[in-house]
């Protein structure tokens, strides 16, 4: 079996005396949709943090394309081909969305007029083409969590993490989003994505791990993960599998 | 895109001026503005366009019109080349005070109390070193030939200030056209959405400040040229970095033409105050406070952001008009 792209191996992170981290392991596979889920508070943003070079990790190594990338600064592994999303929206407040998009588009394009030229294409594959001209600020929750979308896709990612972009959204816009995050995956972008929304893990992701109180407590297919007692518990507490199976015996 | 051309008609209205009236009192005017206008630029592009506010341009002027005199006073260097040089000096002034202060990380107002504090320290070491004529100052010799940089009347210094004006307007335009000047102003907005798009944002801020401290230095070098005389307190002295930054907020932070906009405005002022109160001291400073206070509060984005919302409104009204027209 190949190498996988991003293989997060043995990462602790302590932060005082609270280890958010606790010797974490995940992989991805190139070109699939692998899902980080975990109640609040897991420390899936502290991982994720540390892949995008955001936070350095106390113990455990990070190797992505075969290479240790540990302790690279993010604007390198930006180079590299890693891009992340953030949970609570950055936008460029003062910034258009062509402009905001642009600055991603600039890595490999040193010459304003091709970024412009790019920013406007990856708006349009994120449904952002009639907004190109909008102030970022004035965009809805649905357009801010596209904004970021659009700008990761913009520095042309081979890894993109994706923190909570379905957070906040009502059902419909979850539906309308949830196709653009397979196209993406379609063109051979690798996705790791945390999301607490459940159905839409089970329908993109092909594995899933799962994160409680920074350990990794379970992997496996949305279907084996959802079906997983220890899974069940970390979300609804201890001994709450037994019980709905117990329930659903006697029901 | 914009261009360069809104630029080339400001500074050739602004050559016509000598046409209209060669009076010392106006031309002296507008030297002065015309240098604050540059020292502000200087600011705009690490304040305006960085947001790295910068309580310390004194550094840079103080520097550029040292070397100025220094070169020519005891190396006997050519005053145009002197002058030059200290553009060069100033820029590793701001490379020196920016890789220290950028790389520790100092943002916001700690980045602004350390410019003060570098400036400050700057103006106590020339108040006491001997190379900068201590607090004596130094006065540099009347030599009245072009090629000395020293000329009979002020015409020739004011088309040399709108020379460094327009070259400090094509530069600021240039970087904000480009990749670098993206780069600057998404670290102004949001830093750490600027590294995660692969941006190094201690490389742009120490870039910023360097071409920051170069624009200084040269209303530096210009100053020692034009008055032929240097001391702690006016190179170093907080005066100048004051106006650094007021000329640019009040026109505008971050836009090409804030800096020379708002030096007319605050220097317009300020005579205004002279004339009707005889020439209290301190009293430019009261005005300046209060235009200040003004202009934050009404008009955050500065005169240039005034304009604009001002046309949005009247846009907005030709909009509805035109839409109630199409409906009735």
């Amino acid at each position: 079996m190949a190498e996988p792209l991003l293989h997060v191996d043995n990462v602790s992170k302590r932060f005082g005396g609270l280890l958010a981290v606790d010797k974490a392991s995940f992989t991805a596979e190139a070109g699939r949709i692998t899902a980080l889920i975990g109640p609040n508070g897991a420390g899936k943003t502290t991982l994720f943090s540390i892949v995008s070079g955001f936070a350095a990790p106390t113990e455990g190594r990070i190797r992505y394309q075969g290479a240790d990338i540990t302790g690279q600064p993010p604007h390198k592994l930006a180079r590299q081909g890693i891009a992340r999303t953030f949970q609570i929206t950055q936008p460029f407040a003062g910034l258009t969305v062509r402009e905001n998009i642009a600055v991603g588009s600039h890595l490999f394009r040193p010459r304003r007029i091709d970024a412009l030229a790019a920013a406007r294409a990856v708006a349009e594959a994120v449904d952002l083409g009639d907004a190109l001209d909008q102030p970022a600020i004035s965009l809805t929750v649905a357009g801010r969590k596209r904004l970021e979308l659009a700008r990761a896709l913009a520095i042309e990612p081979r890894l993109l993490l994706l923190d909570e972009v379905l957070a906040g959204l009502n059902p419909s816009e979850v539906r309308d989003m949830m196709p653009v995050i397979r196209a993406i995956a379609n063109r051979g972008v690798t996705v790791v994505m945390i999301e607490h929304i459940m159905q839409a893990v089970m329908s993109l992701a092909e594995q899933v791990f799962v994160l409680s109180e920074g350990r990794i407590i379970a992997q496996g297919t949305p279907h084996d993960i959802a079906a997983d007692p220890r899974v069940i518990e970390a979300y609804l507490g201890h001994g709450a599998a037994q019980r709905m199976t117990a329930g659903a015996a006697h029901g | 895109m914009k261009g360069v051309s809104p630029i080339l008609v400001v500074i050739a209205l602004l050559a016509l001026v000598p046409i209209v009236t060669t009076s010392p009192v106006v031309l002296n005017f507008l030297v002065t503005t015309l240098m604050i206008a540059l020292v502000g630029q200087g600011w705009n592009l690490l304040g305006g366009y960085g947001g790295q506010y910068s309580f310390g341009h004194a550094a840079f002027f103080g520097t550029g019109a040292y070397a100025t005199a220094i070169l020519q006073l005891r190396y006997g260097v050519n005053a145009w080349l002197g002058f030059a040089a200290a553009i060069a000096a100033g820029a590793l002034v701001g490379a020196i005070i920016g890789a220290m202060s950028f790389r520790a990380g100092l943002k916001g107002s700690y980045f602004a109390l350390v410019t003060l504090a570098f400036a400050e320290v700057l103006r106590i070491v020339a108040s006491v070193a001997p190379v900068t004529g201590a607090g004596v100052g130094l006065l540099i010799k009347l030599d009245l030939r072009p090629e000395a940089f020293q000329f009979q009347s002020r015409l020739p210094f004011y088309f040399i200030a709108l020379a460094l004006v327009a070259a400090s307007l094509i530069v600021v335009r240039l970087i904000e056209d480009s990749r670098f000047g993206a780069y600057l102003v998404a670290v102004r907005e949001n830093e750490e959405a600027a590294k995660a798009l692969g941006v190094n944002v201690v490389v742009v801020k120490f870039t910023a400040m360097s071409v920051s401290a170069a624009i200084t230095a040269a209303g530096g070098g210009f100053y020692a040229q034009y008055f032929l005389f240097v001391d702690s307190g006016i190179a170093y002295g907080p005066w100048i970095s004051i106006e650094a930054l007021l000329a640019p907020i009040i026109g505008g932070a971050g836009t090409v033409f804030g800096p020379l906009l708002g030096a007319l405005v605050v220097k317009v002022l300020g005579e205004i105050a002279k004339l009707l109160t005889g020439d209290a001291p301190g009293l430019d400073l009261i005005i300046y406070g209060g235009v200040l206070i003004l202009v934050v509060a009404f008009a955050p984005r500065g005169i240039a952001g005034l304009i604009v919302s001002v046309r949005g409104v009247f846009q907005k009204a030709r909009d509805t008009a035109a839409l109630e027209r199409s409906r009735g």
